[in-house]
């Protein structure tokens, strides 16, 4: 077994042990993350796909809110580093019989948990549990605040194909306003030097955005032959509250990635998707399979991500023990 | 009864057109012309303003129902401790008060357990739910001075406009929380920069504005008095400001979290920022302080909204709305408006806490008038001293304020002649 901690360098960087939203991060400490994600790449490709990092730690997962890859993910990332884990979903937690969040969460520290990784629906709620936690508290997306890893693992995907973010002109487009996934690229691409363009119907993507220094665009087709990377966000139509456009139908009509519109992309421009696709609503689905789609390079590309902060923040904790 | 001579203060009184030092006399619980026997007691007043006892029109005190969070008796002694003698109490009690035994309850109570003077308000609609009016004349009988659905808003306009017409026959006072459901949504902060940084559902200016001009367009109908409370944006000034430009009788409500606090505190993602109507932005504080200075703005108030640790100790958007404030107001708006902003007098201030809640629900309270109840307070407007929630007479510690420098507090808070707190 190959048990090379590949990230030595990187880790005497990183001092945070919690990873709560990329909007506080540096870009310094970003690049740390996407180079300690690099190395642990390599682990993926070996026989032996394991190293003894996080060996007698315990990961909880802590999924109040659906969620499938993400989980996944941060699971497979907690074996590959040889923790020891725990699924608990909403389903499972007290939190179905009343008890409050920072209930379950004393309770998992009472447990000796090491890290805690949080989905929940409600913004804020990781940093709710940092604060009173000891454990590292990994934020796998709360509310309509932030994904980090998400973001982190789409500017390894653009870094690793492309070589480089600064400059780059990177859309993200569909629903922006209820999305943590729209927030946290947009401060990852921000900080690393990209031009962000936010693009979708005006209820779903307010002015109020440009205050974080992205452009907010009306029409995808004024901008679809200067873009390098093409970012469609998931459109839950049929789950939304109210409306805030009148059809999918009409959705496609002016902000569908379609056939006639990938004809206008550069050859280069990265076609990115969070998943889980709509296969003919925000990506027409031959375009999801086809070469500019790098859509399954960022599930892998988060494996090892999530490996980096895994490793990262536990070291810093155990630091500041 | 009570006799006392407060000697050598500085006499406040805007109800009488009184600023002058002067000695107060108290004869029998009441202010007098003449001085008491010579064997009474005196006070010193000396550097210091002797007002007529404050008055908060907007707590919330929970009794009955929700006693884990503040009592009558709690709340009136965090109320004398920030120099109030009077209070009224909105209704969303538990169960709500939206009947003449609920009002009946709530008085009695108040005279058994609370030291300083409760006044009830009664529901618009029972059970505040929006949809029936509530036995008003009836629930003036028992004691209401207002009514309000305050945490909640009426929605229907026509169902508003006839509990107003209706108040008329009472003379009395209409109380709004101006907030449109369906603007507001689930909204949990000031929609703007910050709620799109954070993520969290935003409370538009927009879904006050409505309501505030819903309440000047039925004052003008029906010729009643509607008061805006606690009002928070910009908008709902400049729309006071016309209305009461011509003539029309509404008014309108200032916490001092709006003009202490912006939205950006809530980057903390911490609940005790978490407030109804929400922190909005400077340019809002601005435009608040404006009205205050030219008079659109008449009434100062708190929104005392107790609630336990546990309750607010949970996810930003299912954390309870409200803090506590009848220990900071007064120091707050001293601070902020007197000696930071120069927008008003002391004056000016305190008629904002005495005659101005007084007149307009019709109580026989903020006056040092020969005859009136001796219900005075006694202020330091310069004292620097630092707010610290352990210390609060509060049941509950939900306030953003812990720590904060603050100048100019209450001294000492006499009821009927008698103190019932002193620094």
């Amino acid at each position: 077994m190959n048990t090379a901690e590949p990230t030595l360098d990187a880790k005497e960087n990183w001092v945070r042990k919690d990873l709560l939203s990329i909007r506080e991060l540096a870009a310094s400490e970003i690049n740390t993350i996407l180079d300690s994600a690099g190395a642990f790449k390599t682990v993926g490709a070996r026989d032996i796909k394991k190293v003894p990092a996080l060996r007698g730690k315990t990961l909880v997962n802590f999924f109040v809110e659906p969620s499938t890859r993400t989980r996944t993910s941060f699971e497979l990332a907690a074996f590959r580093l040889s923790a020891d884990v725990v699924n608990i979903s909403a389903s499972s937690s007290s939190l179905q019989k009343g008890e409050s969040l920072k209930d379950t969460a004393l309770n998992l520290e009472a447990l000796h948990t090491d890290i805690i990784v949080l989905r929940h629906s409600a913004a804020g709620a990781s940093k709710f549990l940092a604060e009173r936690l000891a454990a590292s508290v990994i934020n796998a997306g709360d509310g309509a605040h932030e994904h980090p890893t998400q973001a982190l693992l789409d500017v390894f995907t653009i870094r690793e194909r492309l070589g480089r973010i600064a400059g780059l002109k990177v859309a993200i487009v569909g629903d922006i306003l209820f999305s943590r996934v729209a927030r946290s690229n947009l401060w990852a691409l921000k900080k690393l030097g990209a031009d962000v363009f936010l693009v979708g119907p005006s209820t779903l993507v307010p002015r109020s955005f440009e205050s974080m220094g992205v452009s907010v665009v009306r029409s995808l087709d004024d901008i679809l032959g200067e873009l390098d990377v093409i970012n469609l966000l998931r459109i839950q139509h049929e789950r939304q509250r109210k409306e805030y456009f009148p059809s999918l139908n009409e959705y496609v009509r002016f902000f569908g990635l379609t056939k006639e519109r990938a004809e206008r992309l550069k050859p280069h421009c990265l076609i990115m998707h969070p998943g889980p696709i709509n296969r003919g609503v925000e990506i027409d689905s031959d375009l999801a399979d086809g070469p500019q789609s790098v859509i399954l390079d960022q599930v892998a590309n988060g494996l090892a991500v999530r490996m980096a902060v895994l490793y990262l923040c536990s070291t810093a904790a155990r630091k500041q023990r | 009864m009570t006799n006392l001579t407060i000697r050598g203060g500085h006499v406040i009184d805007p109800a009488n057109g009184r600023n002058e030092i002067a000695d107060l006399y108290v004869v029998d619980g009441k202010i007098s012309a003449d001085p008491p026997p010579d064997d009474s007691p005196v006070i010193s007043a000396e550097n210091l303003v002797v007002t007529p006892g404050l008055i908060d029109m907007h707590v919330h005190f929970r009794e009955p129902g929700q006693t884990h969070k503040e009592t009558l008796a709690t709340g009136a002694q965090a109320a004398a401790a920030g120099g109030f003698t009077s209070v009224v109490c909105m209704p969303n009690t538990s169960p709500p008060t939206d009947g003449p035994s609920g009002v009946a309850w709530i008085v009695d109570r108040a005279r058994d357990t609370a030291r300083v003077n409760v006044f009830p308000t009664g529901a618009i609609t029972r059970e505040l739910a929006g949809q029936e009016m509530a036995p008003i004349g009836s629930m003036v009988q028992a004691g209401i001075v207002a009514i309000t659905d305050d945490g909640h808003c009426v929605q229907n306009h026509e169902l508003m406009r006839r509990a107003v017409e209706y108040a008329r026959m009472f003379d009395l006072a209409v109380l709004d929380h101006c907030q449109d459901y369906n603007m507001v949504g689930n909204g949990v902060m000031h929609e703007g920069y910050w709620s799109t940084v954070l993520g969290l559902p935003g409370w538009p200016r927009a879904g006050e504005e409505i309501m505030v001009m819903r309440n000047i367009l039925l004052a003008e109908l029906c010729a009643t008095r509607i008061h805006c409370q606690h009002l928070s944006s910009a908008g709902s000034v400049r729309l006071l400001r016309n209305a009461r430009g011509r003539g029309i009788p509404v008014t309108g409500e200032l916490c001092p979290h709006h003009i202490a606090l912006t939205d950006e505190s809530i980057c903390s993602f911490d609940s005790s920022f978490k407030m109804n109507p929400p922190l909005r932005t400077q340019e809002d504080i601005d435009a608040l302080i404006e009205g205050v200075a030219d008079g659109t703005i008449t009434i100062l108030a708190s929104d005392h909204a107790p609630h336990a640790g546990f309750e607010k100790e949970v996810e930003f958007d299912q954390a309870p709305f409200g803090i506590i404030g009848l220990e900071t107001e007064l120091a707050l708006f001293l601070t902020i408006l007197l000696h930071r902003e120069k927008a008003i007098s002391l004056e000016q201030l305190i008629a904002m806490y005495t005659v101005n809640p007084a007149y307009l629900l019709r109580i026989r309270k903020g006056t040092l008038g020969v005859g009136a109840d001796a219900d005075i307070t006694l202020i330091d407007p310069d004292r620097e001293w630092t707010y610290k929630k352990e210390e609060s007479l509060s049941r509950s510690r939900n306030t953003p304020f812990e720590g904060w420098n603050l100048k100019g507090r209450a001294v000492r808070t006499i009821v009927t002649g008698e103190t019932v707190w002193a620094l």
